[in-house]
């Protein structure tokens, strides 16, 4: 059994993320079941996908302290969801910060680099991916999601080959993004290839 | 059959696994009105295109429902979609058609939301079970509710009833690898055959609901051995559960070491007494885990004390369980520790976290009721005014800086309530605000009774072209239906015009001096005056220019976040920076900076 939890603010793709977990691990012939946060809250609130691959699993959400797995596509909403992580589960966490409207509206500024602060104190198992160069190689926020993909995937933890999962951009991105994603995966998975 | 291929493992969501469900079962007509979390099954049977199955989003649920039902009188089978506060709308046809009866099976699939995640309200569509003494399923998975959906016309055929199917939440939007084998149930129907059991009158009636009253006893029987009410285990501790707090339940047990023996309850009402009967008298007692109103565990004291057992009955009356809100694997666990007198083991929290930014769902970046709402707020600074809202994107406009929304009720309750603080306090402005789809589900009934009542008021109409909360579905004003056609578009000012509101305003809301213009003359107008706010969702329409702030002309004073706090204007050292994978080029921000700092991309 893994159990996979994405983290993020919405509009960032985690939807499209576990949507692409998924599918690899139905490639595979694994019982996949998944849930995500829909309506109201996408707008620019705070959005989690849960993944749930294997056998005896029962309900569409992780329970806390469950999770192999966290994908924070934004620090403070890893710190906000490390509550699913498991004692020796393992934080692929993207530095780059997204400011709130109600933060902004407040004296207390947002400061990303305490919530890294705190990952590095907490969690054992943790890589903190460079957002900010993958998404100038890039040019686009947009593919930060499948940068993460390919952290992810590089770890292992998933139990994916690194060619299992090029097969599904293929398979589930339309060809006019394809190229771009595959781009952003690879440097997702080179940049935790490169830590080691 | 084009579309539908399932021989292969794919991951359905509930709602699709549901409309899949339907599609195989043979439906024929299927009707509904967007709404969180039901809105994906009509979609998902628009988007396969089965041959002779006929959509459509319809105006209202009540529409909805009627449309389906002239259907099912015809012998066709339908489907009718809805979230839970739709049935609200719907409940007129509904009762009615209860007494009536149907000939093409219709399944009412009302889609509860525990929590509230995206809802008014946390009812609970169970108790419409028994208020319209109609059979209820209830799925606890996503599998569970595909095989569900045909279950549920199989029962409405046999006994000639509308069935209601009542997801919640979480298998509407949770998913699962299935596989699904193609295979649709042919049906014809022989057609509207003229029959006086299709008009409803006080002695049809009185004799109709004696005919339910004794067949529902018979429909308890049959779902007493239904294939998924099941008891499970064994022991003297007994557990209920329903819905997905089963699943919850399941995944609490299977970390704890007992010995339990438990019943799923899949079809409240009418409610399997004799499953239950034989269960209850198999324990010594019983501890209830269900989402929304203790229903079962209402059931479950009444068949106690109707069968004099002596069986203590624990849930949310007896203050085992909470009373609103979602349950959780989390939340079941302690709840079934405590239960079983086990040590809940709490989960690991660090309590030491830093602060974190608060995210409540905001208006888009470039999103064009932020400047509706900001040109109104202008124009009426210093007077007396109360903004009524209502369901929609547009809600949001009561977040800060805006904080332009003072009532919100029901869909199409703003032009009504403010009809009502009219009456009550006549020297105060009275706006409301009105999406264009919530405009034609409800909103004109209001504004002609404030036409005929002569009660003044200020109608805002955010017209953004599309149905944006539930996912930019088409409506009338659209000119698009859901069978891929293209309509008339129905015209908001026409219809104003010929209602009698005889002073109209239609302007781009992005034109922020106009705007405000039109604010100032159509609240000095007597009687209803109105103004249609036109531009469309981000998400039907192209960017406009993206902008950035010229650092050098930056003072930081921060007056573009602190008036309209659009979520693509961000603090950076001292100074507001523009994210560019935010803004969406509406330009609003750059009529508010005084020191003109804001601009094209040219402008750096």
């Amino acid at each position: 059994m893994i159990n996979c939890l994405l983290a993020g603010v919405g509009g960032q793709g985690t939807v499209l993320a576990s949507k692409l977990i998924a599918s690899c691990a139905i490639d595979k012939g694994l019982k996949v079941l998944t849930a995500e946060t829909i309506g109201m809250a996408q707008r620019g609130g705070s959005v989690v996908s849960h993944v749930r691959i294997g056998d005896g699993i029962y309900s569409p959400l992780i329970p806390y302290n469950g999770a192999d797995l966290l994908i924070g596509f934004e620090p403070a909403e890893a710190v906000r969801t490390l509550i699913y992580l498991k004692k020796e589960g393992t934080v692929i966490v993207s530095s780059r910060p997204i400011s709130s409207t109600t933060a902004n509206l407040s004296k207390n500024i947002y400061d990303s680099s305490k919530m890294i602060d705190f990952l590095k104190d907490k969690v054992s198992n943790l890589v903190v991916v460079d957002a900010d160069s993958i998404i100038k190689a890039c040019g686009t926020t947009k593919v930060l999601n499948l940068a993460l993909l390919g952290t992810v995937v590089a770890t292992g933890k998933l139990g994916f080959e690194r060619e299992d999962f090029k097969k599904i951009i293929d398979e589930k991105i339309p060809k006019k993004y394809r190229e771009l994603n595959h781009k952003a995966f690879d440097l997702g998975f080179q940049f935790k290839m490169k830590e080691v | 059959m084009e579309g539908v291929d399932y021989m292969s493992t794919e991951l359905l969501m509930g709602n699709q696994a549901m409309a899949m469900g339907a599609i195989h079962a043979g439906v024929q007509v299927v009707t509904g009105y967007p709404g969180t979390p039901s809105t994906e099954v009509l979609e998902t049977i628009a988007s396969r295109k089965v041959e002779g199955v006929y959509v459509e989003w319809s105006v209202n649920e009540k529409v909805a429902l009627e449309v389906a039902a002239g259907a099912s009188m015809a012998g066709k089978k339908t489907l009718v979609t809805m979230k839970q506060v739709g049935l609200n709308v719907a409940s007129d046809p509904l009762m009615c058609l209860s007494y009536i009866g149907v000939k093409g099976g219709m399944v009412v699939l009302v889609a509860d939301d525990p929590g509230p995640i995206s809802s008014q309200t946390e009812q609970d569509t169970r108790q419409f079970g028994i208020y319209s003494k109609l059979p209820v399923f209830d799925p606890s998975s996503v599998e569970e509710a595909y095989e569900m959906m045909k279950d549920a016309y199989e029962y409405s055929e046999k006994y000639e009833t509308p069935v209601i199917l009542r997801p919640t939440t979480r298998i509407c939007h949770g998913y699962a690898s299935m596989e699904i084998k193609d295979d649709i149930i042919k049906h014809e129907g022989d057609g509207f055959k003229k029959d006086s059991r299709w008009v409803i009158f006080p002695k049809l009636s009185y004799e109709a609901h004696l005919k339910i009253e004794s067949r529902n006893p018979i429909i308890a029987n049959d779902f007493s051995n239904y294939r998924f009410n099941t008891i499970e285990g064994k022991g003297r501790l007994g557990i209920v559960s329903s819905g997905v707090s089963y699943a919850y339940t399941k995944e609490a047990l299977s970390q704890l070491d007992v010995e339990y023996k438990m019943l799923k309850i899949a079809t409240p009402h009418p409610f399997p007494e004799k499953l239950t009967l034989e269960f209850l008298k198999s324990v010594d007692q019983v501890l209830v885990l269900e989402e929304l109103d203790p229903f079962i565990e209402k059931e479950l004291t009444y068949i106690s004390g109707k069968y004099k057992l002596n069986i203590d009955v624990r849930g949310k009356l007896s203050g085992d369980v909470k009373r609103a809100g979602e349950n959780s694997c989390e939340s079941n666990k302690e709840v079934l520790s405590k239960y079983f007198n086990l040590d809940y083991i709490k989960p690991i929290v660090h309590m030491d976290m830093p602060d974190l930014p608060t995210r409540p769902p905001v208006l888009c970046a470039g999103c064009p009721h932020r400047a509706s709402f900001y040109a109104v707020k202008q124009a009426m600074k210093g007077k007396k005014a109360v903004f009524s809202g209502d369901i929609g994107c547009y809600t949001l406009g009561n977040a800060m800086p805006l904080d332009m929304v003072d009532t919100c009720l029901c869909m199409g309750a703003g032009i009504t309530n403010s009809q009502g603080i009219h009456r009550a306090q006549p020297d105060t402005i009275n706006f409301a605000f009105i999406g264009d789809s919530t405009f034609f589900h409800s909103g004109i009934t209001g504004v002609i009774n404030s036409v005929y009542n002569d009660t003044k008021m200020v109608l805002i109409v955010l017209d953004n072209s599309t149905t944006a909360m539930t996912g930019h579905q088409p409506h009338p004003g659209t000119g698009k239906t859901m069978m891929g056609n293209i309509a008339d578009k129905i015209s908001i000012s026409a219809i104003l015009k010929a209602i009698g509101v005889k002073d109209i305003q239609e302007i781009n809301p992005l034109n922020l001096d106009e705007a405000k213009k039109a604010v100032t003359h159509a609240a000095s107008v007597d009687g209803v005056s109105a103004i249609i706010y036109k531009s469309p969702c981000i998400y039907v329409t192209k960017s406009g220019p993206i902008q950035v702030v010229n650092s050098e002309k930056c003072t930081g004073c921060y007056k573009c976040i602190r008036e309209i706090g659009c979520p693509a204007l961000i603090k950076s050292n001292g100074k507001v920076k523009i994210d560019s994978a935010l803004c969406f080029g509406c330009e609003l921000c750059t009529k508010i900076c005084p020191f003109h700092a804001i601009g094209g991309i040219k402008n750096d």
